[in-house]
């Protein structure tokens, strides 16, 4: 999936997360900032990181700034920036990329 | 070493502090130990007027030097101006190295932080701390320890000797000018002066701070004559609508309300819910609501309280005026309502000692039946922490949690399962504050956790079949499910700050966070 343009999903409320992402050229850059930052850095990463692989989005500048989402949300949310970013219009592969 | 909640104390701490790790709840019962009175300047000159100017006199006079040691009471809560205005003074003067001996610090103190960076202030005694000052602690700002005790704890310690005053600041709503002190009425009316009572007895020197000179005698006093030094009138101690801010709005949150119903439900199904039976609990939203339900049941019953006791609300006090409660024991008013009620002749101010000193012949809280609090964290030990927050910042207090859970007969902890994504429910505490063998029940919204060292209580509620029973552990397994198991936070080496537990020992240390 090739990232087009800049596009965000998800707030900034509690249990929430705001997700942008941006065109790059080389990689997936991620940056992270988390009011669990301590505890769930790490597993925020992970989800955020497999949520990126599943779509194939090789090249992009991932921004995530947390308020506690669950893994759930976050995917959630990744998926609906990265789509939007991407200008994806074709059929969801439901179980498949999104799962 | 390990102490008796598991918690490793290190050897260089017990060295510096000259303290024992935590051996149990009753390690000390019963050991004799010696009381500490304070070094004083009669006053026998009938000609001397205690009035100051302003606290500069006040601290000359009563010999401030670099290393010593100053207290404060919190009965202004978040409307506190006076630990403030004196230590601004203080560093005014360029005095070094003071340690604060408070009952507790809070949001409104982080004028501090500066003091805290510049040496002025390198060792805190407190409840706990909040906002700038908890911050700085957990930074490594503060050169010395941060001592973290209880209400009662801190009595035993300045009793004991263990803390010295030097010059006691004591914030009161009326004086007089010879030093009788009330808690009510002027302008900053908090009703009670019960925890700076100690700091007056044990007090090398007391000043009295007051925008509201009355005349003599100010009686029936609540901190005496005989035991102030100065008295010193300055326009304004504390901001009167920061000080009563526990009026909380009854609830609506469904979650809070069904830990409410739990809670109920635990207290009328277990036995000391008698006609006569004693009770505290907290300000949270969830104890308020129940209180209320509680209330219901008993009118529905027919069985009083004997007595209230705590920090008071408008849900206790209304016992005592609707007649379903016999008497109000009082250390702190948490809201107007409450400062209102200490008009009805069984509503009594009691000093913090007798509330909850461990080691004097004993405290109100051994007299409790139930007590109903709160905890940032309970592990599956029933260990509870109130002080340090999951992100390992220190940001709450001990207050009387570790009081009146070893006191009471049953000792119940609100607690919702997920704070955000934060499990409250988890394997190990990020630090003990009350000791897991104090703990009986730990209620939240998904069930009730029964300490399995109480059989008795369990056996109560499983035949009552009132509650959904579960294990401790299962309902920390409940809630990594949802979450995930959070990483254990990262922290530096040293240590900035000890949890004392309620007889002096160490319960557990607090280290210095991690920047990240």
């Amino acid at each position: 999936m090739e990232i087009k343009k800049t596009a965000v999903a998800g707030t900034l409320e509690s249990s929430d997360c705001m997700v942008t992402i941006e065109p790059a050229k080389k990689g997936i850059e991620l940056e992270l900032e988390s009011s669990v930052i301590r505890q769930y850095g790490r597993q925020i990463r992970k989800v955020a990181l497999t949520t990126l692989r599943r779509l194939g989005v090789r090249n992009a500048r991932v921004s995530i700034v947390d308020k506690g989402a669950l893994d759930c949300t976050i995917k959630a949310r990744v998926e609906c920036a990265a789509m939007r970013a991407a200008e994806y219009e074709g059929r969801i592969n439901w179980g498949g990329m999104i799962r | 070493m390990k102490n008796a909640v598991g918690r490793e104390i290190p050897e260089e701490i017990i060295e510096i502090t000259g303290k024992e790790p935590f051996q149990g709840n009753y390690y000390r019962d019963d050991k004799p130990i010696k009381l500490h009175g304070p070094t004083i300047r009669p006053v026998m000159n009938n000609q001397k007027s205690k009035l100051v100017a302003n606290i500069r006199e006040a601290l000359e006079k009563c010999e401030a030097h670099d290393g010593m040691t100053v207290s404060f009471h919190h009965h202004f809560r978040e409307g506190d101006l006076i630990v403030n205005m004196v230590m601004k003074e203080i560093h005014d003067m360029g005095l070094k190295d003071i340690r604060i001996c408070a009952s507790s610090l809070g949001k409104a103190h982080s004028a501090l932080v500066p003091m805290i960076e510049d040496g002025t202030i390198t060792n805190i005694e407190s409840s706990g701390v909040r906002g700038g000052i908890g911050e700085a602690i957990s930074k490594g700002k503060l050169k010395g320890l941060a001592i973290m005790r209880s209400h009662g704890g801190r009595v035993r310690s300045i009793a004991t000797g263990e803390s010295h005053i030097d010059i006691a600041f004591i914030g009161a709503p009326t004086a007089d000018d010879y030093g009788n002190l009330r808690g009510i009425g002027g302008k900053a009316d908090c009703g009670v002066l019960s925890y700076a009572i100690v700091d007056g007895n044990h007090a090398d020197h007391c000043v009295a701070i007051t925008d509201c000179l009355v005349p003599y005698p100010n009686f029936p006093a609540h901190i005496s004559q005989t035991k102030v030094d100065y008295v010193c009138v300055v326009d304004e101690i504390g901001i009167p609508s920061k000080i009563a801010t526990g009026a909380a709005k009854p609830t609506t949150d469904q979650r809070k309300l069904l830990m409410a119903q739990y809670c109920t439900d635990v207290v009328v199904n277990t036995p000391w819910f008698k006609d006569g039976f004693s009770y505290q609990t907290g300000v949270g939203g969830a104890s308020i609501a129940s209180t209320q339900y509680l209330a219901d049941i008993m009118r529905e019953r027919n069985i009083r309280m004997g007595f209230g006791v705590g920090g008071l609300t408008k849900a206790m006090c209304k016992l005592l005026e609707d007649g379903m409660a016999d008497v109000m024991l009082d250390v702190q008013d948490f809201d107007l309502d409450a400062v209102r009620s200490l008009k009805n002749v069984n509503h009594h101010r009691i000093p913090a000692a007798v509330y909850a000193n461990p080691l004097n012949k004993g405290a109100v809280v051994n007299k409790l039946d139930y007590v109903v609090l709160a905890s940032l964290e309970v592990d599956v030990h029933f260990n509870c922490n109130v002080v340090v927050g999951s992100d390992g910042m220190i940001t709450g207090a001990q207050g009387g949690h570790p009081d009146t859970a070893q006191g009471a007969k049953c000792a119940i902890v609100i607690c919702p399962l997920l704070q955000g994504r934060i499990p409250a429910i988890c394997t190990d505490v990020t630090t003990v504050t009350t000791p897991g063998e104090s703990i009986d029940v730990v209620v939240t919204d998904y069930g009730v956790a029964v300490n399995p060292a109480r059989q008795d209580i369990l056996k109560a509620l499983k035949e009552a079949n009132c509650v959904p029973l579960k294990t401790i552990e299962e309902l920390r397994d409940i809630a990594y499910s949802i979450v995930g198991e959070p990483d254990k936070v990262e922290f530096e080496d040293r240590i900035v700050g000890i949890i004392e537990a309620r007889d002096g020992t160490i319960m557990d240390v607090v280290r210095q966070i991690k920047e990240i």
